[in-house]
């Protein structure tokens, strides 16, 4: 049994690898904010607000680009969407926290961090305050975001841009799902998704990033059912 | 007008975060759904990976020559075999301007 400390700072370790591509990647999304022509608050208040990667760079892009709010805010929905699934593979392991409790830590989960306390939470199901792993990926996921990003705004693309620095957010989650490479299954539903993402990237408002897992758990389901 | 857009699309993320965290209790998920679940990671990481990998910036598909190519796989091998994150995520950058920059420059 872990304590709460232990497990907060198991999640701050855990998660801390994935620095190498958020970091930089903040600081992009705040330099492309300010080239952009956005105001400086703008582009910090939607790492607060919003805190969401990709989503807050296709936003800003929209717009600048004289598409509609409506059109940026439902991309940024759709885009989002995702951690419907993530909350429903989470409800599971956060159920036991007051109603309180999963409105507040809600707020902190983002790609990374649900991939590192899922892992640690199938390995662990018994330990009473999984929860504290969660909060730990998360707030080190907000905190180390809120300054990448506020880096970018106030010192611009001091990354330069040749260095192709964007490319390390697909090595990130290459990292995450590269040891399910050794199931076959889990071959089959990645390929599916990866291939139905290519073929669904014009679909309208980008929401080929959630069509795709959609296909993907379809032919997961299948899969299961095959087994039997 | 930006801002209450930004507000508005802030909320609708949280909700999507909140929504299944809050309101879904252990009994309404089923064992099969829950099985199905378990695909998650593997159903939605690669909708990231493959056109971040697989597209530029313009929209448009790569030629199969592309650094990109060569550094995932990179990333992939060493990925595989070294269980390690960070040496996962340098290989694949180490190789990409190993090409960018020594071979292709």
């Amino acid at each position: 049994m872990f304590s709460k400390k232990k497990l907060f700072t198991k999640g701050m370790i855990d998660v801390a690898p994935h620095m190498l591509s958020v970091i930089p990647f903040g600081i992009i999304c705040g330099a492309i904010g300010i080239e952009l022509g956005f105001s400086p608050y703008l582009v910090y208040g939607m790492s607060f607000i919003i805190f969401g990667g990709a989503s807050q760079i296709v936003f800003l892009q929209l717009l600048s680009g004289g598409a509609s709010s409506l059109v940026a805010v439902t991309s940024v929905g759709v885009i989002n969407s995702r951690h419907l699934l993530y909350g429903a593979v989470l409800s599971e392991y956060l159920e036991k926290m007051s109603f309180i409790k999963k409105l507040l830590i809600s707020y902190l989960v983002v790609d990374q961090g649900f991939a590192e306390s899922n892992k640690f939470f199938k390995k662990n199901k018994t330990e009473k305050f999984l929860h504290y792993h969660l909060i730990g990926t998360g707030s080190t996921l907000w905190i180390c975001w809120q300054i990448a990003t506020l880096a970018g705004i106030i010192l611009g693309s001091f990354v330069p841009e040749e260095l192709g620095l964007k490319f390390a957010i697909p090595l990130t989650f290459i990292a995450i799902v590269v040891q399910d490479l050794k199931k076959i299954d889990h071959v089959i539903v990645m390929i599916t998704c990866g291939l139905s993402s290519l073929l669904f990237f014009n679909a309208p408002f980008k929401s080929y990033i959630i069509i795709s897992p959609i296909i993907a758990l379809f032919v997961a389901a299948l899969i299961l059912r095959l087994k039997k | 007008m930006t801002w209450l857009s930004i507000i508005i699309a802030g909320i609708i993320t949280y909700l999507m975060r909140m929504t299944m965290i809050a309101l879904v209790s252990k009994d309404m998920l089923g064992n099969k759904i829950k099985a199905v679940l378990e695909y998650v990671p593997s159903a939605v990481f690669p909708a990231i990976i493959f056109p971040a990998v697989f597209i530029n910036d313009y929209g448009n598909f790569i030629e199969i020559d592309d650094p990109k190519i060569f550094g995932a796989l990179v990333a992939i091998i060493v990925g595989y075999f070294s269980r390690n994150i960070i040496a996962t995520i340098l290989a694949g950058l180490i190789s990409y301007w190993f090409l960018i920059f020594v071979i292709f420059s």
